[in-house]
């Protein structure tokens, strides 16, 4: 194959990296929830390098990336819900600030 | 070189090219940069044409002659009107976000201009005869409702705001049944290749169109590209006389140009994807023959689709945002719901072809009517009546 | 050649939009970021041969969840303002540990022999998907159905207008 499996792995992983400091490293609740995203992406490309490399034949790797996608979908509708509701009662959504359960 | 195909053109080109001198890999490269350039080039020729013959067709619809002036029979007017476009002062509103406010035009025109990739306009001529087709033009259809969210937030403007969060509130939810209408065909045919729906419509001479199969989907599929293409009765959002012209406030000139062009370009392949699922496409009497006549009988079909929503935006009356959603959300998805679950366990069976296209004509007629019988009876209540000073007496027929 | 080339050159333009996502201080150029490296990731998806999965990741992530994480950043703007930038105060301390994570991956990457087996990529993939949907993952495709629904009607408790 003209493009080795290494390279893929290495993309996965530096586009896991930049979304872990994402998560950590951000403020505001949206952008913690956009680093959970590119996570998520990153380990769809693995899934999706190994897939075609390892086991073309098999459609198993394509139809777990397919899980993947929809369980990132619902997680983000659910949190952004979550995050539109927190907003509402406590005015704020500086990760920093939301640090009690009660209001 | 008995039948007269175009794809003759394409490989003379590339001989062309290689007896120039360039090897078989540059070649081909130049032949897709200069085959994709050709769609380009004539779609914006074609949309302004398009102009041309709505505003005309706008004209008569209401007893009155269109533009006449400029040119014979007014051919000159869109380029007139396009020079126009081009003097008017560039203007960018103070606080507007330059860098969005200028990609948003171009992102709109890009994400219609990439569905013109996979329109079949005669046999095997077509952009790229991808295997997920129809899923293609969804996607597409997506990355348009995201340039328009982009030109309403970059305005710095708070009707431009409210009307491009509105316009992708009903973008969004009509792709749904859009996205059932398109996936009818697919479930018919077996395949999600555009070329591939196409063939599969060629039997018996012109009564294996989609259309004849599955009319209520067909009609379905009508509705819901006006809704995608913001056109009449949908297009509260975006007229000149409604909410300011919504995300099209602070656009003027030449990036205006741009959405108008892309307005028209829209319908267009909305017309040709419905040319495609449900009309057959290329088919005709002798096309396999002369397959060049399939661009022919292509170009006529879509024209005819073109005709049909340009005479829908002339005639009927806006609706209120709150009746466009909920006729999307109450009764549009639950009939193609129905419709495409009956489709499936009729397809299931496993009869000979002429019982299951009967079934899945008897199921369609069947459903639509049923619903439309329920929206009637819904309509009548008056918790469904717009609000008015007084209520007028319904005369029972 | 030419496909290594085309790789690189996308992933530098998906791993510069990932970087801009997560360190734009508007929020709204960080969503564009975002959706650039959700293209770019569905072009790495196209290189690998899983076209279904392309158009899929356009039309759920740029289609749907951008719009919704635009959507809520309108909902939720003019309280972040300019008193508090972007990024948390150990946030240089968070980029060495995930640069340091980043490494082991790409060592661990590295030395690993994985059995590569490239074989082309059967016609009827799309086909295959759907068979293997409703025969030997049927239950994680009804669950993931149900989830679905969970998720939408939770989300729509959640957000709800309180009219007191």
């Amino acid at each position: 194959m003209v493009v080795p499996l290494s390279w893929y792995l290495f993309l996965a992983a530096a586009l896991f990296g930049i979304g872990f400091f994402g998560v950590l490293a951000r403020r505001n609740a949206v952008a913690v929830l956009m680093g959970v995203e590119l996570m998520l992406n990153a380990v769809n490309i693995n899934i999706l390098a190994f897939w075609r490399y390892v086991r073309p034949d098999d459609p198993t790797g394509q139809i777990f990336s397919i899980f993947v996608l929809t369980v990132a979908a619902a997680e983000a509708a659910v949190g952004l819900a979550l995050i539109i509701s927190i907003y509402r009662t406590r005015n704020t959504i500086n990760v920093d600030e939301i640090d009690l359960l009660k209001h | 070189m008995d039948k007269i195909d175009l794809r003759v053109a394409g490989e003379a080109f590339h001989q062309f090219l290689i007896n120039i001198g360039l090897t078989s890999g540059q070649a081909s490269l130049v032949d897709w940069i200069f085959g994709a350039l050709i769609l380009l080039l004539m779609f914006i020729v074609l949309a302004i044409l398009l102009i041309w013959f709505e505003r005309k067709l706008a004209g008569r619809v209401q007893d009155r002659l269109g533009p006449n002036r400029v040119g014979p029979f007014g051919l000159i007017q869109p380029i007139a009107d396009t020079v126009k476009l081009f003097t008017k002062e560039d203007i960018t509103p103070t606080g507007a976000d330059r860098v969005t406010f200028n990609l948003a035009p171009t992102l709109a025109v890009f994400s219609i201009v990439m569905a013109f990739a996979v329109i079949p306009f005669a046999d095997k001529v077509i952009g790229t005869d991808i295997n997920v087709g129809v899923v293609y033009l969804m996607a597409f259809a997506s990355i348009g409702s995201m340039s328009l969210l982009m030109a309403g937030w970059s305005s710095n403007n708070k009707y431009a705001l409210l009307g491009g969060f509105r316009v992708v509130a009903q973008l969004m939810s009509y792709e749904i049944p859009m996205a059932f209408a398109m996936l009818l065909p697919v479930l018919l045919a077996g395949t999600m290749r555009m070329n591939g729906i196409v063939e599969e419509q060629g039997q018996f001479f012109g009564l294996g169109w989609n259309i004849w199969i599955m009319p209520a989907v067909f009609i379905v599929y009508l509705t819901t590209a006006l809704a995608e293409g913001e056109r009449a009765p949908f297009d509260l959002l975006e007229a000149e006389s409604e909410i300011v012209a919504g995300y099209n406030i602070e656009y003027s000139g030449l990036k205006f140009a741009w959405f108008y062009l892309a307005f028209f370009m829209n319908t267009w392949v909305l017309s040709a994807v419905a040319t495609t699922l449900f009309l057959g496409g290329w088919q005709g009497p002798f096309v396999s023959q002369i397959p060049a006549l399939g661009v022919v009988y292509f170009m006529v079909k879509t024209i005819i689709m073109f005709i049909l929503f340009a005479w829908i935006r002339a005639t009927f009356p806006r609706l209120r945002i709150d009746q466009m959603m909920s006729f999307c959300w109450k009764f549009l998805v639950p009939v193609m719901l129905v419709l495409f679950l009956l489709t499936a366990i009729i397809l299931k069976l496993g009869l000979p072809t002429i019982v299951v296209w009967l079934l899945i004509l008897l199921s369609n007629v069947v459903v639509f009517a049923g619903a439309l019988w329920l929206l009637g009876k819904g309509l009548e209540k008056s918790k469904w009546a717009s609000k008015r000073l007084f209520t007028p007496e319904i005369p029972r027929l | 050649m030419a496909l290594q080339v085309i790789f690189i050159i996308v992933a530098l333009f998906t791993l510069g939009s990932a970087i801009g996502a997560v360190v734009a201080r508007n929020l709204f150029h960080a969503a564009l970021f975002l959706v650039g490296t959700f293209a770019g990731v569905a072009v790495f998806y196209v290189l690998l041969q899983a076209e279904f999965l392309a158009v899929s990741q356009v039309v759920v992530y740029i289609g749907a969840i951008a719009t919704l994480i635009i959507f809520a950043i309108m909902l939720t703007r003019s309280v972040m303002g300019k008193e508090a930038g972007s990024l948390n105060s150990y946030a240089w301390f968070v980029a060495i540990a995930s640069a340091l994570m980043v490494a082991a991956l790409v060592w661990l990457f590295s030395v690993v022999k994985f059995d590569i087996n490239p074989q082309p990529v059967p016609d009827d993939a799309i086909a295959q998907i759907g068979e293997g949907f409703v025969t030997a993952y049927v239950i994680p495709f009804e669950v993931a159905s149900v989830m679905l629904l969970v998720a939408l009607i939770g989300a729509i408790m959640l957000a709800r207008e309180r009219h007191q």
